[in-house]
C-alpha cells in the first residue's frame, strides 16, 4: 500500500540526530511495548509481514505522529484482536473474559527462540527468471495490500547484482499465507536513474522479489 | 516516527541527551497505562509469561549489541582468510561467533574501500541486523533518516559530521526484504600495532551502519 511508512525520497523531515548507544530504551513503557510484541510474536499466530502491515494500515497522520514503539504497540494490539487471541472489549477493559486459546512462550525458551529466528529461505521448483547482470524494471504497480517494493523504485530500471535464492514472499505472507516463496534478487539502481540530474551519484540497492520485476 | 519525534526534538545530543524524556512525551502517561493494561490482560489470559518479558529486554540491553559486530569487523581486519569467508558466506561466518537468529537470519556484509562507501537503511520500517548490532537507534527508525538516506546520502553523512571525497561512490542498501546488511568499515591508518581486541574497541555502531568512518584515535567513545 502507498502508506506513510514508505518514506524513501520524501522531503521535509529535517536533519538526522545522532544519539549514544545507551540507553537502548527510553522509559519503561518502551521496554514493555518491545517485549510484549516479541512475546506475542512468539505465539506463532502471525508472520512479521502481517505485523508490519498492521502498523502500515494506520491512518497516515497517526503513523507519522507516533514514536516508534507506538507503531509496535498499535501493531501487536491489532494482531491480537484480528487473530482472535483477545477481543476488542478485553483490550479496552484490560480484563480477561476467559483464558487464552494458546500457551505463552515460557521465559526459559526465549533465548533459544531468538537464536533460532525464522529463516525465510525456501525451496521452489521454478528456476530463477533473472540472472546476475540482467537488466530489470520494477513494475509500475500500486497494490493496496502489503508490499516491499518501495514507491521510489517503481518503474525504474536497475541491474541484478545478487540472487539470494527463494524467500517467503512478503506480499502474500502479510495475508496469512506463510508458504508462498519467490526468487529474491538484489538490484542496483544508479542514483541518477532514480533522482535525475539532482542525484548525488552512486547507487541504491534493494532486495526485490521476482513478481516485482520485468525484463528491461 | 515523525519529524516531530517526541523523543528527540529540541535538544542537542550531548551528555544530557536522556534528560527529561519522561516529561517530553505528551502521551506518556496514556502509553504507560496502555502497556500496563495490555500486559496484565495477556498475563491473566496465559498468553504472556511475565518472566519472558524481562528476558527479551535483558537480552538486548546487556547481551546482544554492537560489540558483537565490532568483534567481527576487527577479526576481518586482522585475518584475510576470515575476511574472505565473511564476504563470501556472511551468515555462516558470523554464526561461528554465536551471533545468529532473529533479524539476522540472512546476512550480507558490504565492504568499504578507498572508492566505495556503503550506507544501510530501511526506508519501509526498521530492518536492522540485530545479532551483530542489537536494536536500532531511534534515528535509524526515524523519518529523517528513512526519507533522506536514499536520495541525499551525503547530506545524511554530513549530519553525522562525515565528509567523503567526491570520487567515492556511495552505495545505499535499502533493507526491503529479510536480508540484513552489515558494513565492514575501513581499518584506520596508524593501527598496525593494535591487537584485535584494541581494534574492536575502535569500531562504532555508526561505522557499521555506514554513517561514519572508523577513526584512530577514536573521535568519541566507541559503541558499547
Amino acid at each position: 500500500m502507498n502508506g506513510a511508512h514508505d518514506m524513501g525520497g520524501m522531503h521535509g523531515f529535517g536533519p538526522v540526530e545522532d544519539e549514544p548507544v545507551v540507553p537502548i530504551f527510553h522509559g519503561e513503557w518502551e521496554k514493555k511495548a518491545f517485549a510484549l510484541t516479541l512475546a506475542c510474536g512468539g505465539l506463532g499466530q502471525w508472520s512479521i509481514d502481517e505485523a508490519r502491515y498492521a502498523r502500515e494500515r494506520q491512518p497516515p497522520a497517526q503513523y507519522l505522529d507516533n514514536t516508534y514503539y507506538e507503531q509496535w504497540l498499535h501493531g501487536v494490539e491489532t494482531m491480537l484482536v484480528e487473530k482472535g487471541l483477545i477481543t476488542r472489549e478485553e483490550l479496552e477493559s484490560g480484563k480477561a473474559a476467559g483464558p487464552g486459546k494458546v500457551s505463552a512462550l515460557p521465559a526459559d525458551r526465549v533465548f533459544k527462540a531468538l537464536q533460532q529466528g525464522s529463516p525465510y529461505l525456501r525451496d521452489v521448483s521454478n528456476a530463477p527468471r533473472f540472472a546476475v547482470g540482467d537488466t530489470v524494471r520494477v513494475l509500475n504497480f500500486h497494490p493496496t495490500g502489503h508490499t516491499r517494493a518501495p514507491r521510489y523504485l517503481r518503474g525504474h530500471v536497475g541491474t541484478v547484482v545478487m540472487h539470494h535464492g527463494a524467500h517467503v514472499f512478503a506480499d502474500t505472507s502479510a495475508t496469512g499465507d506463510h508458504d508462498t516463496a519467490h526468487h529474491l534478487y538484489n538490484v542496483s539502481f544508479a542514483a541518477e536513474e532514480l533522482w535525475g540530474p539532482q542525484s548525488q551519484g552512486g547507487s541504491v540497492h534493494a532486495d526485490l522479489w521476482e513478481p516485482y520485476l520485468e525484463p528491461a | 516516527m515523525s519529524g516531530h519525534d517526541h523523543h528527540h526534538h529540541g535538544h542537542d545530543h550531548g551528555h544530557e541527551h536522556d534528560h527529561g524524556h519522561d516529561h517530553e512525551h505528551p502521551r506518556l502517561s496514556d502509553l504507560q497505562l496502555r502497556v500496563k493494561a495490555l500486559e496484565s490482560l495477556l498475563v491473566e489470559k496465559g498468553l504472556v509469561d511475565p518472566a519472558a518479558l524481562d528476558v527479551f529486554v535483558d537480552t538486548y540491553e546487556t547481551k546482544v549489541g554492537p560489540r558483537n559486530g565490532a568483534q567481527v569487523v576487527a577479526k576481518a581486519w586482522t585475518d584475510p582468510a576470515f575476511k574472505q569467508r565473511l564476504l563470501e558466506d556472511p551468515s555462516t561466518t558470523i554464526k561461528s561467533f554465536g551471533f545468529e537468529g532473529r533479524q539476522g537470519e540472512h546476512m550480507v556484509v558490504v565492504e568499504n574501500t578507498d572508492t566505495v562507501h556503503n550506507l544501510v537503511v530501511c526506508t519501509l520500517c526498521s530492518c536492522y541486523p540485530w545479532p551483530v548490532l542489537g536494536l536500532p537507534p531511534v534515528w535509524y527508525k526515524s523519518a529523517p533518516y528513512r526519507s533522506r538516506a536514499v536520495n541525499d546520502p551525503r547530506g545524511v553523512l554530513a549530519d553525522f559530521g562525515t565528509t567523503l571525497p567526491d570520487h567515492v561512490e556511495i552505495r545505499v542498501w535499502d533493507s526491503t526484504a529479510e536480508m540484513r546488511y552489515l558494513v565492514l568499515p575501513q581499518r584506520p591508518a596508524g593501527t598496525e600495532s593494535l591487537s584485535e581486541e584494541q581494534l574492536a574497541e575502535l569500531v562504532t555502531r555508526n561505522s557499521m551502519i555506514g554513517v561514519e568512518t572508523v577513526a584512530y584515535p577514536p573521535r568519541r567513545e566507541a559503541a558499547e
